[in-house]
């Protein structure tokens, strides 16, 4: 589906001599690994998306941020593309490398600066993995909030590059709303702060501009997050629902009682068997959907908060509600939902999953018009949901060896991708846009609201060498790919030759 | 009934016409926040006939307002529904609009644990500098398609666009609510809000007086009332924290300026010249003094954190300076978003 950097339709790109840069690179930064040998760019070729690969023209593994600022001097001087990629777990190939470019690594920078308990902060380089930043605070009885399923792996840098989610963002918000700091160079290798240590900072708030621009704007070099103590308890409860719908409506009737739970989860019989099938976390194997719903807090308003969401669970039609009994008994209901992915990896060759948000009250609808598009393609789709705040992960089951299936799926998804911008939804909720997204972007925004990023892009970066391609698409890629989408027998940016 | 009327037509063609006379706008709503920021020089442009709650499911947490609805209006609406907008955004005047709250981008004395208004920002629709009526986030929760423009609309003075709707997150309000009056020093109050930040503690507001430690605690009645337990102290009068919020403590009037001081939290006790009242569990120190604004920027830098004057006409630049380099690109963004540079020349800063 033309994900790969396309000249014709994404802009041209600067001609660079390798062997030239490579020189230059080795000249002035003598103690810097650079990779070049074909064999050693390999394992750089793609992120977490693995179908799309580009061999990058060289991989530069910086230590010491004065090598940064020299590599992004150099590179601004000479107009070479640069892509930054920090643990490379990024599931829209917002890491995926340019063959004219320098693949930036900043899996290096991985020390942990500062845990302050008093000030509530962690100051960390930017190839921190999330995990270990509740690791390192863990002595101090207080956590970093934001866990997407990836945390174990992913940096810190990615996560602030995508504004990164998780399943408990309804109540603790995403990594926006956990920062404090950045620093970051610019493109021409200036050092910047954005934010402060205290709660708010002068001018502009370029810290949430910043956060989620996926490597188009900056380079992150340091990051200051925000650290909360740990709930006292947290308790999960499981529904088993005989339809979706009803799954469904119990959700807003939970929220509807003045309940914000830690985590709100629902998953479809597809993905429930799968699940079972890997895990064996006791989930019901008939059912049509289930919720797991965690009660995080002070031991007393969680218990109470129990009463509450199990009256409600019984009261929106559940056919069964069970209290995890113990923590072992917890960690497993959790454990098959955040396997849910490999589990549906293990029922299907391959899988494509989606990251498509929609208000919640359509869901029913949604998950309608899904299983009417799964029909329509021959391909199954499993649904995990994160329902407190209407982030759904349909799974989409392939086998990249059958001929024509990738292009199926890609064409499912977007499909997919469609329905929830149709819903008043986006295209993306947590995985960012990258390149697999950039032609739904055209979906999402008109052709006024995408040269105004394009401006925006051009007030840090106007010579554009910054992860060019990705996250914002050209007009002229609207007009050729999101021409597939004709509204109403009006084609989209009527005004733009087609190629 | 609340009055609600579609004026973003008229807006246009307001912007159009002042691009097309290269002259500046003063964009403004009820001028509740007039005072803060330096003066523009330029045609009023009065949000308030663009006004009215467009949506609002609360099992969605979303609600939807035109930018000249009055916050009133929109706290009435979460009201009775049982909601809230938790940064608790100051009116400072009966008329204050949502989109001069946006603009002002002030919080409450709930920010250090809810979040600012930025944090309740899901989406926006703005006019351009270029006269287009666009529309960035959205009205779900998570959403990272392009770059965030909602966000950035916060506290941004009117100087990127003419905010004319905005879709902002909402949350049930907390089932108990208690307030706490506890008599001690001022080393004490700071070094015991640092040690229960710690802890989960339900603290959602932090004031110190000179005399007492102000508390607000909410959530659940068990949580609620054992921290009470532990804590002792005297009953707080509940509207304390409005009278803080919307500055109308005897604190706040003292002739000298104004200033608001922003601070890493645990930041201890400082001595300020003037007199000064703590909030945000120590994170914003209001101070009243007669003092150069150098030197009380720099105690506020020197501990990591910025002031901002809130008397207007007491400094030529009541908003903390940037640094060189933030000063470009403040430029650069700006004439990316307002080429013509027709949206509130000035208010932030004299080059912006």
């Amino acid at each position: 589906m033309n994900i790969l950097y396309d000249e014709r339709v994404d802009g041209a790109l600067p001609k660079v001599d390798k062997a030239d840069l490579l020189a230059e690179l080795q000249r002035e930064l003598p103690d810097l690994e650079i990779l070049h040998r074909t064999e050693d760019l390999r394992p750089y070729e793609c992120d977490g998306l693995s179908a799309y690969r580009t061999t990058p023209m060289l991989v530069v593994l910086p230590e010491r941020v004065e090598q940064v600022e020299a590599i992004l001097k150099l590179c601004h001087r000479r107009g070479v593309p640069v892509v930054a990629r920090g643990a490379g777990t990024g599931l829209s190939g917002g890491a995926l490398p340019l063959e004219q470019g320098v693949l930036l690594g900043m899996a290096r920078f991985n020390k942990i600066l500062e845990v302050n308990p008093q000030g509530r902060y962690a100051r960390v380089q930017p190839g921190v993995r999330n995990l270990a930043i509740s690791q390192a605070a863990a002595p101090f009885e207080l956590y970093y909030a934001p866990d997407p399923s990836s945390q174990i792996a992913c940096s810190i840098g990615g996560n602030v590059a995508e504004n990164a989610g998780g399943v408990h963002c309804l109540k603790y918000g995403l990594t926006v709303h956990n920062l404090l700091k950045v620093e970051i160079l610019t493109v021409e290798g200036e050092r910047m702060t954005l934010g402060s240590d205290a709660l708010d900072a002068p001018g502009f708030d370029l810290l949430a501009l910043f956060t989620g621009s996926e490597g188009m704007l900056g380079i992150v070099t340091e990051v200051t997050v925000k650290l909360l103590p740990k709930p006292q308890v947290a308790k999960v409860l499981l529904a088993s629902f005989d339809s979706v719908e009803k799954a469904g409506r119990a959700v807003g009737d939970i929220i509807a009682a003045g309940i914000i739970p830690g985590g709100l989860e629902m998953m479809d019989n597809l993905a429930i068997r799968a699940a079972e099938d890997f895990i064996r976390a006791g989930y019901p194997v008939e059912a049509e959907a289930i919720l797991l719903c965690e009660l995080d807090g002070v031991e007393a308003d969680v218990r109470d908060d129990v009463e509450r969401v199990r009256q409600v669970l019984d009261a929106a039609g559940a056919t069964e509600v069970r209290l995890a009994k113990d923590e072992a008994e917890r960690i497993k209901f959790w454990a098959g939902r955040k396997n849910a992915f490999p589990a549906v990896g293990r029922i299907s060759p391959d899988y494509y999953c989606m990251d498509g948000t929609i208000p919640r009250r359509e869901l029913p609808g949604v998950l309608k018009g899904i299983a009417d598009l799964s029909a329509e393609y021959g391909l199954r789709v499993a649904n995990v949901f994160h329902a407190g705040d209407g982030n759904m992960h349909p799974l989409i089951l392939f086998d990249a060896n059958t001929e024509g299936e990738l292009e199926r799926a890609e064409a499912l998804g977007g499909k997919i991708l469609e329905l929830c911008v149709k819903v008043g939804g986006s295209i993306t909720g947590e995985h960012g846009v990258g390149r697999e997204k950039i032609n739904q972007m055209c979906a999402q925004f008109n052709a006024d609201e995408l040269t105004t990023f394009h401006a925006v892009k051009a007030a840090f970066d106007p010579t554009g060498l910054l992860n060019p391609g990705k996250n914002i698409p050209t007009l002229h890629r609207c007009a050729e790919f999101g021409g597939m989408h004709v509204h109403g027998g009006q084609l989209p940016f009527p005004e733009l030759e087609r190629f | 009934m609340a009055f609600s009327y579609d004026a973003s037509g008229e807006l246009i063609a307001q912007v159009n016409q002042a691009i097309a006379d290269r002259t500046p706008l003063n964009i403004q709503g009820s001028g509740s926040k007039a005072f803060l920021g330096r003066p523009v020089d330029g045609r009023v442009l009065d949000t308030r006939a663009h006004r009215g709650i467009v949506t609002y499911d609360p099992t969605e947490l979303v609600i939807t307002v035109r930018a000249g609805t009055s916050l009133l209006e929109l706290d009435r609406a979460l009201d009775e529904a049982g909601q809230m907008l938790p940064c608790e955004p100051p009116r400072l005047g009966e008329g204050a609009t949502v989109g001069g709250m946006i603009a002002a981008g002030l919080s409450g004395p709930r920010r250090p644990w809810s979040g600012s208004v930025r944090d309740f920002v899901l989406g926006s629709r703005a006019i351009t500098g270029e006269g287009k009526h666009l529309r960035f986030g959205g009205e779900v929760m998570k959403n990272v398609a392009g770059y965030d423009l909602s966000r950035l609309m916060a506290a941004s003075f009117g100087c990127l666009g003419v905010l004319t709707e905005v879709s902002l997150k909402v949350l049930p309000k907390p089932r108990l609510t208690r307030n706490l009056r506890i008599e001690m020093d001022v080393q004490r109050a700071l070094q015991n809000l640092a040690e229960w930040g710690q802890q989960p503690v339900p603290i959602s507001a932090a004031s110190y007086d000179g005399g007492a430690l102000h508390l607000r605690l909410e959530g659940g009645e068990g949580s609620v009332n054992a921290a009470c337990d532990r804590f002792g102290g005297d009953e707080l009068d509940v509207g304390y924290w409005d009278d803080l919020n919307e500055q109308r403590l005897a604190f706040f009037r003292d002739p000298r300026p104004l200033w608001r001081l922003s601070l890493p939290n645990a930041t201890p006790p400082l001595a300020l010249p003037g007199e000064q009242l703590i909030d945000w569990g120590g994170a914003q120190r209001w101070l009243k003094s007669d003092a150069e604004a150098t030197a009380i920027r720099a105690i506020a830098s020197e501990v990591g954190g910025s002031a901002t004057c809130f008397t207007a006409g007491a400094t030529d630049s009541p908003f903390q300076p940037l640094s060189a380099a933030l000063l470009r690109y403040h430029r650069q963004l700006k004439a990316a978003l307002d080429p013509h540079g027709i949206f509130n020349p000035g208010r932030m800063y004299a080059e912006v």
